[in-house]
C-alpha cells in the first residue's frame, strides 16, 4: 500500500514530485509548489487514494535555503481512514524576505485546513491563496512580522498594555531570562544574546 | 492595635460597656476577614485554585469563601495562570472595574514573574501592568502555599501595609539533601561547597559537620 501512494503520485505527476521517501513506513513526498493544489484534489477525490482526513498542516524556517527560493516548508500530514494510510507532504517556498511565501489553499478539499493555515500565517507569513478568511489567530492584529521564524528576536515583546514606569511599580522591568545556564539551561536566553553580539 | 497590649473584656449579662480602637484598625479587621474574591484562572494553576477553593483546603475559613463574578463586587483579584500579551487589556480592564479598597494576588510562577514563557508570548510577570500585593511561587503552589498567602495578605491588610509580599517556602528542601550522609545523592555532591543562602532553615548543624 505504502509504496504504491508514492508510485501513484509519481506516475501521474512526474517532474512535480521532487523527492520522494518512505523511512520507518512514514511516506513523505516533496512536491513543488505549483502543483500543491492539484495533488491535494487528487489525494482527496481519487477514489484509491481517498485521503479524507487531515492531520495537520504547519510550516519549518530553513534560513539556509533561502538563496533557492525554498526558506519556508509546509508540512501537510494526511490520513486516508478507508484505507488505513497516512502521507506526508511537503512543499518550500520563500526567499530571505519571504517574497512568493505562497501556496494555494487546501482549506475547500479539507475545511479542517481553515486554522492550520491561519496559524501557518500567523506564525511563518506564509499567505494561503483562495483562503476564505486570513487572518492571525493567535497573536493579536497589531503584532509586527512572524513569531516563529528564526530572525524573530527572542527577546523581541510587543504588549498591548503599556507596561508601568519603574517608579510605579517599584521593581526593575527589564526581562530576566528565568534560569540561567548554570541552572540547566544552557539553551537560554543567555546564551542566545552572547551568541548575537558575536555576529 | 499590634503596639497596644491585649486586653480581655469580659461583659457579664445585661452589663453595658465599651470598647475602643482605632478607627483604621477597626477597618482593617473587618476587611481582613470579608474578603470577596475575583478569581481570574487561565492556565494550570487553575487546578490548585480549585483544589483551594473546595473543601479539603477550604478557603472559607479564613472568610474568603464568596467567589464574585463580577469584579464590581470583588476587592480580592486572584491572578491564576499564565497571563499572554493578549490578556493584558482584558486584566487591566477587570482590575480598573474594581471598587478601591482593592488587593491583587499573583498565584503562580507564571503570573508573578512569566515562568518560563520567557518570550513574545507572555506578560513577564503582572506587576508590569497592574499592582500586586502578593506573589505566590510555585508552579503551581501547592495550596497549602496559596493559604500562606492568603494569610500573609489578611496580616498587610490588618497592618494597612501595601508593600508586596511573597510566598517563603515551608521547607527548604536543600536542607533535607544537606543532611544526608553522602552529600546530595542527586546532584554529585556539588551544593555541598556551596555556603547556606540565608534562608530561614540554612544555618543547621549539618552545614558545619561539612566545613
Ligand atoms: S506557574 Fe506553572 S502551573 Fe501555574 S500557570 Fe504557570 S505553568 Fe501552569
Amino acid at each position: 500500500m505504502t509504496v504504491r501512494v508514492l508510485d501513484k503520485l509519481k506516475e501521474r505527476f512526474g517532474s512535480a514530485i521532487l523527492e520522494t521517501h518512505s523511512n520507518f513506513g512514514d511516506d513523505t513526498a516533496l512536491v513543488a509548489p505549483a502543483s500543491w493544489k492539484e495533488i491535494c484534489t487528487f489525494l482527496r477525490k481519487d477514489p484509491q487514494m481517498d485521503f479524507d482526513l487531515i492531520i495537520d498542516l504547519c510550516g519549518v524556517d530553513y534560513p539556509h535555503r533561502a538563496e533557492t527560493n525554498e526558506r519556508i516548508e509546509i508540512v501537510l500530514h494526511l490520513c486516508s481512514l478507508p484505507k488505513r494510510a497516512r502521507l506526508r507532504l511537503k512543499t518550500r517556498v520563500g526567499d530571505e524576505e519571504l517574497n512568493g511565501a505562497e501556496v494555494d489553499s487546501v482549506t475547500h478539499i479539507w475545511p479542517g485546513a481553515n486554522w492550520f493555515e491561519r496559524e501557518t500565517f500567523d506564525m511563518m507569513g506564509v499567505k494561503f491563496r483562495g483562503h476564505p478568511d486570513l487572518r492571525r489567530i493567535l497573536m493579536y492584529p497589531e503584532f509586527e512580522g512572524h513569531p516563529l521564524l528564526k530572525d524573530y528576536p527572542a527577546a523581541r515583546t510587543q504588549p498591548l498594555v503599556q507596561y508601568r514606569n519603574e517608579e510605579e511599580a517599584g521593581l526593575p522591568l527589564e526581562k530576566i531570562a528565568p534560569f540561567r545556564e548554570d541552572e540547566g539551561m544552557s539553551f537560554g536566553r543567555n546564551v542566545w544574546n552572547s551568541a548575537d553580539e558575536n555576529n | 492595635m499590634s503596639n497596644q497590649p491585649t486586653r480581655t473584656i469580659a461583659l457579664e449579662a445585661n452589663e453595658q460597656g465599651f470598647a475602643t480602637t482605632r478607627l483604621d484598625a477597626l477597618l482593617g479587621w473587618a476587611r481582613k476577614y470579608s474578603l470577596f474574591q475575583y478569581p481570574f484562572v487561565t492556565a494550570c494553576c487553575g487546578m490548585e485554585f480549585m483544589s483551594v477553593a473546595s473543601p479539603r483546603f477550604d478557603l472559607a475559613r479564613f472568610g474568603a469563601e464568596a467567589p464574585r463574578f463580577s469584579p464590581r463586587q470583588a476587592d480580592l483579584l486572584w491572578v491564576v495562570g499564565t497571563i499572554s500579551q493578549r490578556q493584558a487589556p482584558v486584566l487591566r480592564r477587570i482590575y480598573e472595574q474594581m471598587m478601591d479598597p482593592k488587593w491583587v494576588m499573583a498565584f503562580g510562577t507564571c503570573a508573578s514573574c512569566g515562568g518560563f514563557y520567557d518570550n513574545y508570548t507572555t506578560v513577564p510577570g503582572i506587576d508590569k501592568i497592574i499592582p500586586c500585593d502578593i506573589y505566590i511561587p510555585g508552579c503551581p503552589p501547592r495550596p497549602e502555599a496559596a493559604l500562606d498567602g492568603l494569610l500573609l495578605l489578611q496580616d498587610k491588610i490588618a497592618r494597612g501595609d501595601r508593600t508586596p509580599g511573597i510566598v517563603k517556602p515551608r521547607e527548604d528542601p536543600m536542607t533535607h539533601l544537606r543532611q544526608h550522609p553522602r552529600g546530595l545523592p542527586l546532584l554529585g555532591g556539588i551544593p555541598n561547597s556551596i555556603p547556606p543562602s540565608g534562608g530561614p532553615s540554612a544555618g543547621s548543624k549539618s552545614d558545619k559537620e561539612h566545613t
